[in-house]
């Protein structure tokens, strides 16, 4: 098993431009052939095999295309993609361009979250050096007729606009609000043209794809989840930070890595993931399993899953974009739930009622964001029913 | 520059609302194809990008439907219409999933009917009014949902008070927050249908609510009160300024001389309001209504639609002759027409520079009110100041256009309320008259007879063929019957967004005399080819404005008809609720009928306006009474609020 520290991940093993070099030689449908054995999945969250989404936005007819590096990393516990860029936007760059060759797109554009504004000077002035070094521009990497160049445009501070759709009409100018699907961007994404939208770290992994070749990528991980992943380890353990795993690795064997062995529950994926009791700490990190944008929150003995619960409520109450009625409405909703269920003020009853309203704002909210906003509480509540429902009454 | 219907050119729309296109990576060939689904079981084939909601409505499936509506652009944000696809892991909207892929919907699974009631639940949880206290109580489609969906306690809670104050700083539209489902429909038709953007969801989360810029009150912000919004609100959110209280307290006051004019558009969708079919006329049953409620007199706004057509026909020839014979550079064409008080103020706001090219001839409205506190009362003795009149109109705006501090020319106000068709349908409830049974009964003279021209002011396209009738006989001295199948102008009739209509004058005749102080003869315009447009609804309006300043076709025009609202009055923001492509026609329909069925049709053969300039104008249209009380002037707004 390859164990590596935030100090000692594979991308700092990799040679600045060779992967991007195999790639121009591979041409378009090379790159896509190679970037679709090695089984990579989108890191972003949703788990897309990015060598499909590619191959769909190659096919789309338009001349016009975009690569848009989705930098929003606004998941509660991540920090990966932040790291990633602090050190290695190289590798970042180079997979957008990359990326740009596999589909033949003329423009590239890095979505960097708000609050990682200042690391905008040191990736504008490392963009300008691959100008300077003919990487970027007409004719880039020296390549006749490849043309390609890479814009940042910032967010402003809303989870939402992670969101792809909701990426895309913020790139717009337009409320950051998710769009209906289909149309995928693929065919029909920024200003109408096709875009292919991925990660920071998905992109990093596919520069080192292309330098190491898919073999190596499949290698690590499992038949469905190939190959290694970052995770952002927080919360009730000795060592947290960002660490290089392969997926398929256990929630037990990542705990006794972190440090975090006598841990109560987990959290995997963030606000919009699952609460993991200890009961199931057998089960396996991965796509076909527990799948995770990358964020592992860790809860010792002492913590009350309440307030976890209460937590990621909150977090989701206020970052809905409110276009969806069950999203606008139904979290608030699970919201007070949680509120009475702290006060012993909610019958067994209506418990049943909000899990069931969990899981209708699960099947029918519109985006991703409220398709999971439900995942924490319905976890925490089947996992740990006994510890909730045995409030108290409130004295008042 | 497009010239597709309404609703299918959103420019300024987010792309998340407009409709997909159906262009799968790779399937070229199946673009206009057909692609086949099966809905509970059924199998069927639609053309290729059907949505779901769609091919379930061609099946006879019920899908029910809070944030589509048939005029506007797709959201798919209230979820109310979701349904379970074969293969996918969350329910679809019906009104936003194209069809591009062979797919099994089932439309009412135990989790599609757990989800919906829901999503009802919770509209409900965050909903304060009490629908025996509401103007769309009945005619409401949350209450409808509610029922539909067996609601009988509310599951999650519900507000015991408001939660927003009432907005009531417009003349013309009501906002009440607290009863708002932010389906998002009035931003839609604000922004796609109107290109005036003043409505927009604020805020996110559960704090999200429907605003104005700065969330300014509606009457301090560039708003046209089109009314177009509260037309397709599902609620009673948006709601009309009514003056009902304030037209039976006058009715009750025997002090009072109480008088109605009544716009075409109105009797032609009354109907609904009792439940009859769209088109279904009301006209004559209207006047014995109105009677039995107490109005002293009922006019037929007609009259002025008529004197309309004379005092704007007429500018129109004396700007061409001042432009053509005069070489006077400084005219300004093409003419506007100015009848509609929405398309006034969206001009007044957003195009103010072209203020000279809007007629300066008042709306019929306000030209009868002028008449009737000055004509009328001279000639039945009344004080004008005694004298109430009401517009019953199809309108919202009209009651924004009756406060303007100019319109008072008469000395008095020359209209005191207007009153919407919805408004007097409650109103005839009230009475306890039961509409469609109501023995037909006339207008009142002097100004009852009316000319099929006046009838078709409510369609789009009417004006221009009202006006185009009287000019070609005027200038042409042929029957308009000679060149158009009776009288019919179909070039400008229709629903298309903006059209655009050429007429070569081959001929001209001798001058009539109604016209003879201001053009020696008409040898001026012989060979000449006279261009006409007309758009309905502001964003058309742009459209064509646009063009104009981008010295298109549009800018060579010479008269231009345009309306505020979609399809012209008949789809006014004061019609009755729910309103639709095929709602509006069937009121067309009927408007087109009674033209055709009129005795006079053109407004320059309408007696009573002959016996207005000889007994009281005296000095002929656009003379000097003329300019006193039936012409009126413009404020430039500007779209920047202070
Ligand atoms: C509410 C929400 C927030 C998201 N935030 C992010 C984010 O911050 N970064 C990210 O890469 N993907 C995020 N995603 C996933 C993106 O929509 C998209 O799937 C991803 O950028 C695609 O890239 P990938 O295939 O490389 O993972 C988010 C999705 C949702 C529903
Ligand atoms: S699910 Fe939530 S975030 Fe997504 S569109 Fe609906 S309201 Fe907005
Ligand atoms: S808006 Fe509809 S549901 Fe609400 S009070 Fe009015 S009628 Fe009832
Ligand atoms: S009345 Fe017309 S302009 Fe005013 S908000 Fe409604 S749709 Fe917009
Ligand atoms: S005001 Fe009416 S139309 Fe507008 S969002 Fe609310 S309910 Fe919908
Ligand atoms: S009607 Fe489909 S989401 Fe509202």
């Amino acid at each position: 098993m390859i164990t590596s520290t935030c100090k000692n991940l594979t991308f700092a093993t990799i040679e600045a431009g060779a992967g991007l070099k195999r790639a121009l030689e591979l041409g378009q449908a090379g790159i896509i052939r190679e970037v679709t054995d090695s089984g990579i999945k989108g890191r972003g969250g949703a788990g897309f095999p990015s060598g499909v989404k590619w191959n769909l936005c190659a096919a789309a007819k338009d001349p016009q295309k975009y690569i848009v590096c989705n930098a929003d990393e606004g998941e509660p516990g991540t920090f990966k993609d932040r790291i990633i860029l602090t050190t290695y936007a190289g590798l970042v760059f180079e997979g957008m361009t990359i990326a740009a060759a596999a589909v033949n797109a003329p423009k590239g554009i890095l979505y960097l979250r708000g609050e990682y504004t200042y690391l905008r000077e040191q990736l504008e002035a490392e963009l300008q050096a691959l100008r300077d070094d003919g990487k970027l521009g007409e004719n880039a990497c020296g390549k006749k007729g490849f043309t390609f160049d890479i814009e940042i445009r910032m967010g402003s501070g809303a989870y939402v606009c992670g969101e792809e759709t909701a990426l895309i009409e913020s790139l717009e100018g337009h409320r950051g609000e998710p769009r209906n699907r289909p149309p995928y961007p693929v065919n029909t994404g920024f200003d109408g043209h096709p875009t292919a939208v991925n990660n920071v770290e998905t992109l990093a992994w596919i520069s080192c794809i292309l330098n190491k070749g898919s073999d190596w990528f499949r290698q690590h991980g499992t038949e469905k989840s190939t190959g290694l992943k970052l995770f952002s380890v927080s919360g009730d353990c000795d060592m947290p930070g960002v660490y290089e795993l392969p997926l398929g690795i256990t929630v037990d064997q990542l705990l006794a890595e972190v440090g975090g062995s006598n841990a109560k529950a987990v959290q995997i994926g963030g606000a919009s993931g699952r609460c993991v009791p200890g009961s199931q700490f057998d089960r396996k990190i991965a796509y076909e399993d527990i799948p995770t944008g990358g964020s592992v929150i860790v809860f010792g003995p002492g913590r009350d899953m309440l307030d976890v619960a209460q937590n990621f409520l909150e977090f989701m109450v206020e970052e809905s974009c409110g276009q969806c009625t069950p999203c606008r409405y139904g979290n608030p909703t699970l919201l007070e739930g949680v509120e009475m269920l702290r006060n012993g003020r909610c019958s067994a009853g209506y418990l049943k009622e909000l899990v069931s309203l969990g899981e209708s704002v699960q099947i029918s909210s519109k985006c991703g964001l409220g398709q999971s906003s439900a995942n924490a509480f319905l976890s925490i509540i089947e996992h740990f029913k006994e510890e909730i429902m045995g409030r108290t009454v409130d004295a008042v | 520059m497009s010239d597709k219907p309404i609703s299918q050119d959103t420019s300024r729309a987010p792309t998340s609302q407009k409709r997909a296109t159906p262009i799968q990576a790779g399937a070229k060939d199946a673009i206009g194809g057909s692609v086949s689904v099966t809905i509970d079981g059924e199998k069927t084939k639609v053309p290729l990008g059907t949505t779901i909601l769609e091919a379930c409505r061609e099946m006879g499936v019920h899908i029910p439907t809070l944030c589509h509506h048939s005029d506007l652009c797709i959201a798919g944000v209230c979820r109310v219409c979701v349904v379970e696809v074969e293969g996918m892991r969350t329910l679809q909207a019906a009104c936003a999933f194209p069809i591009t892929a062979p797919i099994t919907v089932r439309t009412h699974t135990a989790q599609v009917r757990r989800s919906r009631r829901h999503i009802i639940d919770l509209m409900l949880k965050y909903h304060y009014g009490e629908c025996y206290a509401c103007g769309r109580n009945n005619n409401c489609e949350l209450q409808a949902l509610a029922k539909e969906y067996g609601v009988d306690f509310f599951r999650f809670g519900h507000p015991d008070k408001p939660m927003h104050d009432v907005d009531r700083s417009s003349h013309s539209v009501v906002r009440d927050m607290n009863k708002c489902v932010l389906c998002r429909r009035c931003v839609r038709t604000c922004i796609d249908l109107q290109e005036v953007g003043v409505l927009e969801a604020i805020e996110r989360g559960e704090e999200t609510t429907i605003s104005t810029y700065l969330d300014k009150p509606l009457g301090d912000v560039v708003c046209i009160n089109c009314g177009q919004c509260i037309n397709r609100c599902p609620t009673g959110a948006l709601r009309a300024n009514d003056p009902t209280d304030e037209v039976w307290a006058a009715i009750e006051d025997p002090t009072k001389h109480v008088v109605i004019q009544t716009a075409p558009s109105p009797r032609a969708g009354i109907g609904e309001c009792f439940g009859l079919e769209p088109g279904t006329p009301m006209t004559y049953e209207m006047n014995t209504a109105l009677r039995r409620c107490g109005f002293d007199k009922i006019f037929d706004t007609n009259f002025t639609a008529d004197l309309t057509i004379i005092e704007e026909g007429t500018e129109l020839l004396i700007r061409l002759y001042k432009a053509l014979v005069e070489k006077d550079t400084e005219v300004a064409l093409p003419q506007y027409t100015s009848c509609s008080p929405g398309w006034v103020k969206y001009l007044e706001h957003f195009n103010p520079e072209m203020i000279p090219n809007l007629s300066t001839a008042k709306s019929p409205q306000q030209m009868f009110g002028a008449v009737i506190k000055t004509y009328y009362a001279k000639m039945h003795n009344i004080d004008p100041k005694d004298i109430v009149t009401v517009a019953l109109m199809p309108c919202s705006a009209k009651k924004f256009e009756c406060n303007r501090p100019e319109m008072c020319d008469s000395g008095f106000k020359d209209v005191d309320y207007g009153l919407t068709t919805r408004e007097l349908g409650k109103m005839i409830s009230e009475a306890g008259i039961d509409l469609p049974a109501m023995p037909k009964s006339d207008f009142d003279d002097p100004f009852g007879t009316a000319t099929g021209s006046g009838v078709i002011f409510g369609a789009t396209g009417g004006v221009m063929e009202a006006a185009l009738r009287t000019v070609i006989e005027l200038v042409v001295g042929c029957k308009v019957e000679d060149l158009f199948e009776h009288a019919d102008i179909l070039p400008v009739r229709g629903f298309e967004g903006v059209r655009y209509v050429e007429l070569p004058i081959t001929e001209v005749g001798p001058v009539p005399e109604i016209v003879s102080h201001l053009v020696p003869n008409w040898d001026w315009l012989k060979g000449a080819t006279l261009k006409v447009a007309v758009a309905h609804g502001t964003a058309n309006a742009k459209k064509v404005l646009d063009d104009i300043k981008a010295g298109g076709k549009f800018s060579e025009c010479h008269f231009i008809e345009f309306m505020g609202c979609p399809g012209g009055c008949i789809g006014g923001g004061g019609q009755p609720i729910p309103t639709s492509p095929e709602i509006r026609a069937a009121r067309a329909a009927a408007i087109y009928a009674e033209d055709a069925d009129c005795e006079v049709r053109k407004s320059h053969e309408n007696p009573a306006v002959l016996k207005i300039y000889n007994d009281f104008l005296m000095e002929g249209p656009c003379g000097h009474l003329s300019h006193k009380l039936l012409h009126t002037g413009y404020t430039a707004r500007g779209k920047y609020i202070s």
